[in-house]
């Protein structure tokens, strides 16, 4: 690597020009020419970066265009934008559909009751919504495992005690864990929200199987969970109507959190960032302008050398 | 005299005083930095934040 760097500009780095010498020839770069050699490799490295880049990108491109499945059309999400917190309301209420709906399939495992302190629910809810359910505790004195209530510590359990009680129980599909399908799934939130309220009669000549549903934004269009959000499938606890869309919504916000709960941090460091980067930037301004002032105002003169 | 000439002479002279105004400049700097910030953060997003609707539950 370095041989190669150095053969491309090599005489020109290594040389000792003296002080003032780089300065000046570094103010212009027609006074030594590119060599034929150079002007080649770094034609040719350009037209292959660029040509590679177009390549992945029509590639992925085309596998998009080829797919049978619809594309999640974009939502106005209340987190969508630079400096755009979550809409806690709204991931309160969406922590309340996964309770009462898809909490009966899904895990959510790395998502812990403290987790909900101060972002969703107060110390007491959330140690309230921990005692509500039952975990799996041991061994004790005896070597017996047993049940507890929740502690705010607690993750959240699983529905299902492994993978095969779950699929043994969803007709052979496994329902994913949720805390980073956001993340997870092309499209985000708009894809959980578009295949949450996309379920539809499967059109001619598909043949679904036993237990499968047609959802037209799933890859393939046969998915094995049945539509869960309807209107009035869950209720609200701050009153807002629970149609399906609001539903699916709060659930799909509520899932970004699960899966970027940094997001607001995040959000606040983009303010600081462009706050202390345009200070910086002030800075190396000035400092430019202030080294270059004796460059851009000085006045070099020849003075031939008498032959006498 | 100017208030940087007056500055130069009785802060940033002296190694002692020029390190004391440096570490109580960050003090305060980062203070003021943190602050605004936030606020701007709390202005953008009002009513979205938990703090703008923990009120109602407690
Ligand atoms: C009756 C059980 C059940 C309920 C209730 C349920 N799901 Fe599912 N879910 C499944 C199963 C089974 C699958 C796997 C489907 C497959 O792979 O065909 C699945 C898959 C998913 C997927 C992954 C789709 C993909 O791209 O792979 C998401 C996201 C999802 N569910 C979200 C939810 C949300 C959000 C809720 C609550 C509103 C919910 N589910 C309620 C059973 C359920």
């Amino acid at each position: 690597m370095a041989a190669a760097v150095g053969r491309i500009c090599g005489a020109r780095l290594f040389r000792n020009t003296g002080i003032v010498g780089p300065q000046v020839c570094q103010l212009s770069t027609s006074s030594q020419g590119w060599t034929r050699n150079r002007k080649l490799l770094l034609s040719t490295l350009g037209v292959v970066g660029g040509g590679v880049g177009a390549l992945l990108f029509a590639l992925e491109q085309s596998v998009q265009a080829s797919g049978s499945e619809a594309h999640p059309p974009h939502q106005p999400w209340s987190h969508d934008g630079w400096f755009q917190s979550l809409d806690h309301a709204s991931v309160r209420r969406g922590y309340e559909v996964y309770k009462q709906v898809c909490r009966a399939c899904h895990s959510l495992q790395y998502i812990a009751f403290r987790n909900l302190v101060n972002v969703t629910h107060t110390e007491a809810e959330a140690k309230a919504e921990a005692a509500e359910v039952m975990i799996k505790d041991g061994p004790d004195e005896e070597g017996n495992y047993f049940e507890r209530p929740g502690k705010l510590s607690d993750y959240f359990p699983s529905p299902y005690p492994n993978e095969n009680a779950a699929r043994a129980a969803n007709n052979g599909a496994y329902p994913p864990d949720l805390s980073l399908i956001v993340s997870g799934r092309k499209g985000g939130e708009d894809y959980i929200f578009s295949l949450l309220t996309g379920y539809m009669e499967a059109p001619a000549g598909i043949v679904l199987r036993d237990g499968q549903h047609y959802n037209p934004y799933f890859p393939g269009g046969a998915i094995s969970m049945a539509q869960s959000l309807f209107d009035e499938a869950a209720e609200y606890s701050d009153g807002t109507p629970p149609t399906a869309s609001q539903l699916a919504k709060d659930v799909a916000t509520f899932l970004r959190w699960c899966s970027e709960p940094e997001l607001d941090d995040r959000r606040l460091m983009t303010i600081k960032a462009i706050g202390m980067f345009s200070m910086l930037a002030a800075v190396a301004y000035y400092f430019k302008r202030h080294k270059w002032s004796t460059m851009k105002s000085r006045k070099l003169a020849y003075k031939p050398v008498s032959k006498k | 005299m100017s208030v940087w000439a007056t500055l130069n002479r009785t802060v940033f002279k002296r190694t002692s005083t020029f390190a004391l105004a440096v570490a109580s400049g960050t003090f305060f700097f980062e203070r003021t930095f943190e602050v605004a910030s936030q606020s701007i953060f709390e202005r953008i997003n009002k009513g979205k934040l938990w703090n703008d609707i923990k009120h109602k539950y407690e």
